[in-house]
């Protein structure tokens, strides 16, 4: 029996229901105490990867109680390769978060730092759940305080965003829920892995592959269920944005390689086309999109959405793989792409969306045109927002190359088509985040609000400081991150190829 | 016979990497001069210990060496490593990329004095060096891929470096996404590399070449291409984009917005012939591939002829050598093709030093005039800069390929391997080398010309009026022609004189054993019969160098070139009125020359706005419309319904209820995991 998952979670929102009872009054209070909260949730999370075992698929941390007896269902929490890293980046990219609102935030504060702790652990709570129900429970249950820091702290159309958003993501995990009660009446158990070995017949497997991609691809999103997240993320404030990109998208990515693959495999070889298709129209149709898009935010919403079209391109490339070249050699280079582009993307994404905080914050605009001429009054950001975007262009040496990398790699030994559509990104990637950039950053000083910027403040400088050493580590040294999943992935991909027929 | 010391090879790239970091991190601490102290110290000592390297690996015959550094990542299986492979070609690049980095780093001191990005621009060259170093001392394709791009990051920055100019930050933008569409070839050859030896290692794709020779990549269900031939043009597509070859040069004559000294480092001496190095580099695999190589050779002769002319009707200084280099990294591309790969970078090598060195007296001449770029503006100038003048002459015969200066060797030697080679396309390309001769010797003493010698017109305030593709350096010309012009400080002449002493003797100290001796070994590989150079090196009586040179006086590219000059010494010098005259005759040929063949017109009238307008289409068509308009508000027409749920959220209690409903749904959670604990 082990509590350090159980501390993973409960700890954040434990604190976020404590700031939340100090109230705005004691706010100088409540705030240190959610700094230290998430740093000490940080903390926690060295110990997990630090102890993690890189020998064996079996999941690590487990803790089993009781729950709700009745429907079997059990507090039953365990991470493997695939769930840690991105509990470890949930941890990691919280703490941002909470220093970037340290004077930013005016409204309703106390609730402001809540509702990102309790997010923190129910977020955590999703990669760690080893039981469907309570996966779900997580699941259903974080969408509740985005829901309110997008409607309270958000932008002026944040009623229609906020209700988007909900409606979107409730209506595809409605389908999922069903088909975990399916699979729970007919295997006695919320268990996750006993899910994944009960035995389902082809059509079975397609209904239950239908209803989780629903809720997946929405999540992710894949186009065309795409349209939701640059409305969201257009009116969330800040913090909301970071957590949106950074992790909440990854549930998707997460969700296929938990759920879709090892429960549905055969229905997923059937239906793999499927995913490459639409993943690739994200890479190159979104790419498009983002190119001509006028707001900041927007710009790199639709690039994560293209972004996130290598992570399903990845989980799914294997089935080809496996047609055209007949072995699995090489299949799990596109998993663990998908997953080291989740990792990268939930930085990547989220210091962008930090650096666009910095300039909203000062000018309160994300029109491109408003800005131009930056670097001339903010050197230092000027050189974080580069790097930042040279990551985004997927940059060598950045962690962005790496995901992208293996999984173009990977998606060749399955066609060339697809890795030369893939491919595709390096040019539009690099064409709407440097067209960005020249745009902000570059140029001469043309509006006088823009001549009145100040460079980074120290706290600033601390949050995006961290994120590009995060981004520069992985870049240069990534074999850590993938010695850790190499195991799982491995397991995962005998289960994902096997029938179940 | 000592093998190479592994640290002393981490200490050639990093010492340059750390100078970048401290310059780039701490430059405001350190001051200027510490700044250009220590980036020329470290660039300083990474030159000494290459040209060790250089003597160990060719004098002492050490080994090859090729080892990793560090495990980059395993995934499935798939090894990715951080290596060097030391070679002989290997450290003929480090010397050269070294040398001439060392030269730009003192000349920058100089050049940039004035400039407030002066310790940002050390950090670049030094960061830049570390980059170029890590792409020619790299043994797979990831770490290639790696200095390529890094290399191309560094240019983007610099050809930006003055962001206050749209028009730089509009080239830096332009050649980033240029060399992109190049690196997307690349990336897919390296990619099919992968496929093929499951490796990235360049022994494992090396080994596999003659195998895959005859390997048919699967496109359709019903049609294959050759393998190699696929792997081989994609890896050349990267290398057009890089090395600025027809169609994807027209990103290398706008960087000339960047710094002068970086005009000579990366786009004439270093970066831009990564390219070249890399297709020498690959000889294994392009030798088994004919067609590659067909095609290579005729991209080639037409970059190496079609943009030499290009530099007769340029004005602006800067833009006549940078249209020069396009014109000879043509040449280079042709020696490749040709199986030449020993002459191609013969001619990178001698091409890195006269070129750095036209680059830096164009430099000169530009800080002298006060940032005048424009020909049209200069003349008579030899009388105040004697030391510009007379490097700048030398830099330029050197360039035209006059016997025994360093370009002829390398020059001639490629115009020989073509007209030796039997591959098809030969026959065109060896037409546009020869007559790229005299082209090459046109504008060259054209630029003499019209910058040292002739009418004084700096001081004319009434000199013709600077054209829309000219571009004014710095910060304007408010001095403009108030006192003479005078020579250059030294920081800015040694390294004129030390580029102009190579320039000259390069060629000749190295032809034997580059050309015609055993220089490579096995480090490039061409097949018994493609061996065109191999078989000229027959021909020549020993001493080689004095032989070689004195048939070039005889070889129809020295008369061509003597042409050139003299064409240019009537038309731009003696009787100038001629040149105005020729450009009236031929009108639509002047006017094809001066817009670039279109090539920028099509770029940005038809590429561009079509790229947009698909983007627009697809945003305003497809997601606002199709997706959100018809899908999602259509289908949730109950627009009544979220009003009434609205009303409900801005009432603010929805927001404590849901709140309290989150908090009491974790408790009861919390409190079934305690209550069942016990």
């Amino acid at each position: 029996m082990h509590a350090l998952l159980s501390w993973l979670i409960w700890l954040p929102i434990g604190a976020g229901i404590l700031v939340l009872a100090l109230g705005d009054r004691n706010i100088v209070i409540g705030r240190w105490l959610a700094l230290a909260a998430s740093l000490a949730t940080l903390g926690l999370a060295v110990p997990l990867w630090a102890h993690f075992d890189t020998t064996t698929p079996l999941l690590q941390y487990p803790q089993h109680l009781p729950w709700i007896p009745r429907f079997q269902a059990f507090y039953a929490l365990g991470v493997d390769g695939i769930s840690m890293p991105l509990i470890v980046l949930t941890a990691f990219m919280t703490v941002p978060v909470v220093i970037a609102a340290w004077r930013v935030i005016a409204t309703r504060v106390a609730q402001y730092y809540a509702a990102f702790l309790i997010m923190e652990g129910l977020m955590i709570g999703v990669f760690a759940a080893s039981d469907a129900l309570l996966f779900y429970f997580f699941w259903e249950a974080m969408l509740i305080p985005m829901f309110l820091i997008i409607g309270i702290w958000g932008g002026p159309r944040r009623v229609y965003a906020t209700i988007k958003f909900f409606l979107y993501t409730f209506l595809g995990s409605v389908f999922m829920l069903a088909a975990l009660i399916y699979m729970y009446v007919k295997a006695g158990s919320y268990s996750i892995a006993s899910f994944q070995a009960l035995p389902l017949s082809l059509s079975e497997q397609r209904w239950i592959f239908a209803a989780f991609m629903l809720a997946f691809a929405v999540k992710v999103p894949m186009w065309p269920v795409h349209t939701w997240l640059p409305d969201a993320h257009v009116e969330a404030p800040t913090g909301g944005s970071v957590i949106l990109a950074a992790i909440m998208l990854k549930m998707g990515g997460y969700g296929f390689l938990r759920f879709s693959l090892p429960i549905t495999p055969d229905a997923s070889r059937e239906l793999d086309l499927l995913v490459i298709a639409l993943s690739l129209i994200a890479v190159i149709y979104i790419g498009y999109v983002a190119l001509v898009q006028q707001d900041m935010k927007k710009l790199i919403a639709y690039s994560s959405i293209s972004h996130m079209g290598f992570v399903t391109l990845g989980a799914f490339v294997m089935y080809e793989i496996v047609r055209s070249t007949g072995s699995l050699q090489g299949a799990g280079m596109g998993v663990d792409g998908a997953m080291v582009q989740m990792v990268s993307h939930g930085l990547v994404s989220g210091a962008l969306f930090l650096c666009v905080g910095v300039l909203y914050d000062r000018l309160h605009s994300r029109q491109i045109a408003d800005y131009g001429g930056v670097v001339n009054t903010m050197p230092m950001f000027a050189a974080f927002m580069v790097l930042f975007a040279l990551a985004n262009c997927g940059l060598p040496g950045t962690s962005g190359f790496v995901g992208e990398f293996l999984v173009i790699i990977a998606s060749f030994r399955a066609s060339f088509w697809y890795s030369a559509l893939a491919a595709v990104t390096l040019i539009l990637g690099a064409a709407y985040t440097l067209w960005l950039v020249k745009r902000v950053v570059f140029g001469p000083v043309l509006s006088p609000r823009v001549a009145a910027l100040e460079d980074l403040n120290g706290r600033e400088l601390i949050v995006l400081g961290a994120l590009a050493v995060a981004v520069l580590v992985i870049g240069v040294w990534p074999a850590p991150l993938l010695k850790v999943m190499q195991p799982t992935v491995h397991h995962l991909l005998s289960q994902a190829v096997a029938t179940k027929l | 016979m000592h093998p190479l010391n592994a640290n002393v090879l981490l200490a050639i790239p990093l010492l340059p990497l750390l100078a970048a970091a401290l310059a780039g991190l701490g430059g405001r601490v350190i001051g200027r001069a510490g700044v250009h102290t220590l980036a020329c110290l470290a660039v300083g000592i990474s030159c000494v210990l290459s040209l060790l390297v250089l003597r160990q690996v060719y004098f002492e015959r050490a080994p090859l060496y090729d080892h990793a550094v560090y495990g980059w990542l395993v995934s499935d299986g798939f090894h990715m490593e951080v290596g060097f492979l030391v070679d002989r070609l290997t450290a003929l690049m480090m010397a050269v990329v070294t040398f001439v980095s060392l030269c730009v780093h003192v000349y920058t001191i100089g050049y940039m004095a004035d400039d407030p990005g002066y310790t940002r621009f050390f950090s670049y060259i030094s960061l830049f060096t570390f980059s170029m170093l890590m792409l020619v001392m790299a043994n797979n394709f990831m770490q290639l891929f790696f200095g390529w791009e890094a290399v191309g990051v560094v240019s983007y920055l610099l050809i930006g470096f003055w962001y206050t100019r749209p028009s730089a930050t509009f080239a830096a933008l332009k050649a980033f996404l240029v060399n992109r569409i190049g690196d997307f070839g690349f990336l897919l050859g390296i990619a099919a590399i992968a496929y093929y030896t499951y490796s990235l290692d360049y022994r494992t794709a090396f080994a596999a070449a003659p195998g895959l020779a005859h390997a048919l990549l699967p496109m359709t269900t019903s049609s294959a291409v050759p393998a190699l031939t696929l792997i081989c043009i994609c890896l050349f597509i990267g290398a057009m984009g890089k090395s600025a070859q027809v169609p994807l040069h027209v990103w290398l004559p706008d960087s000339m917005e960047g710094p002068t000294p970086i005009s000579a480092l990366i786009h004439a001496a270093t970066m831009v012939t990564a390219g070249i190095f890399m297709v020498a580099r690959m000889s294994p695999l392009f030798e088994y591939s004919d067609t590659a190589l067909s095609f290579v050779m005729l991209i080639g002769a037409i970059t190496a002829f079609f943009m030499g002319l290009l530099g007769v009707v340029s004005n602006d200084i800067k833009r006549v050598i940078a249209y020069s280099t396009l014109s000879q990294l043509g040449y280079m591309t042709v020696a490749l093709g040709a199986s030449a790969y020993g002459a191609a970078i013969f001619h990178l090598m001698t091409h890195a030093f006269f070129k750095a060195l036209l680059f830096l007296a164009a430099g000169s001449v530009i800080i002298a005039l006060h940032h005048e770029q424009d020909m049209r503006r200069m003349g008579g100038l030899a009388k105040y800069m004697p030391v510009t003048a007379v490097t700048c002459w030398i830099g330029a015969l050197a360039l035209i390929g006059t016997p025994f200066f360093a370009g002829f060797y390398s020059k001639d030697a490629i115009i020989e391997a073509v007209g030796a080679s039997h591959r098809f396309g030969s026959g065109f390309a060896y037409w546009c080398v020869l007559l790229g001769v005299f082209v090459t010797s046109l504008y060259t003493f054209r630029l003499l010309f019209m910058t040292f010698h002739g009418k004084e017109r700096f001081r004319d305030p009434a000199a013709p009026a600077a054209s829309p593709a000219l571009s004014h350096e710095g910060h304007g010309h408010d001095e403009h022609g108030h006192d003479d012009p005078h020579e250059s400080p030294a920081v800015v002449t040694v390294p004129l004189v030390a580029l102009a002493i190579p320039s000259v003797l390069i060629g000749a100290l190295t032809v034997v054993p580059v050309l015609f001796g055993d220089y490579w070994g096995r480090s490039i590989f061409v097949l018994p019969g493609n061996d065109v150079v191999g078989r000229l090196a027959e021909e020549f009586a020993r001493p080689a160098w004095v032989s070689f040179a004195l048939h070039g006086f005889i070889s129809p590219p020295f008369w061509l070139a003597l042409a050139g000059a003299v064409t240019a010494y009537f038309f731009f010098l003696r009787n100038p009125e001629w040149a105005d005259r020729a450009e009236q005759r031929f009108h639509w040929l002047y006017r094809l020359l001066t817009q670039k063949y279109y090539f920028d017109w099509v770029n940005e009238r038809i590429i561009a706005p079509l790229t947009r307008g698909i983007g627009i289409g697809l945003w305003k068509g497809g997601d606002e419309v199709l997706i959100d308009g018809v899908m999602v508000n259509g289908t949730a027409r109950e627009v009544t319904w979220l009003g009434s749920v609205l009303r409900l959220v801005q009432s603010g209690y929805l927001y404590s209820y849901a709140f309290w409903m989150m908090i009491g749904l974790a408790l009861l959670l919390g409190w079934f995991v305690l209550q069942l604990r016990g």
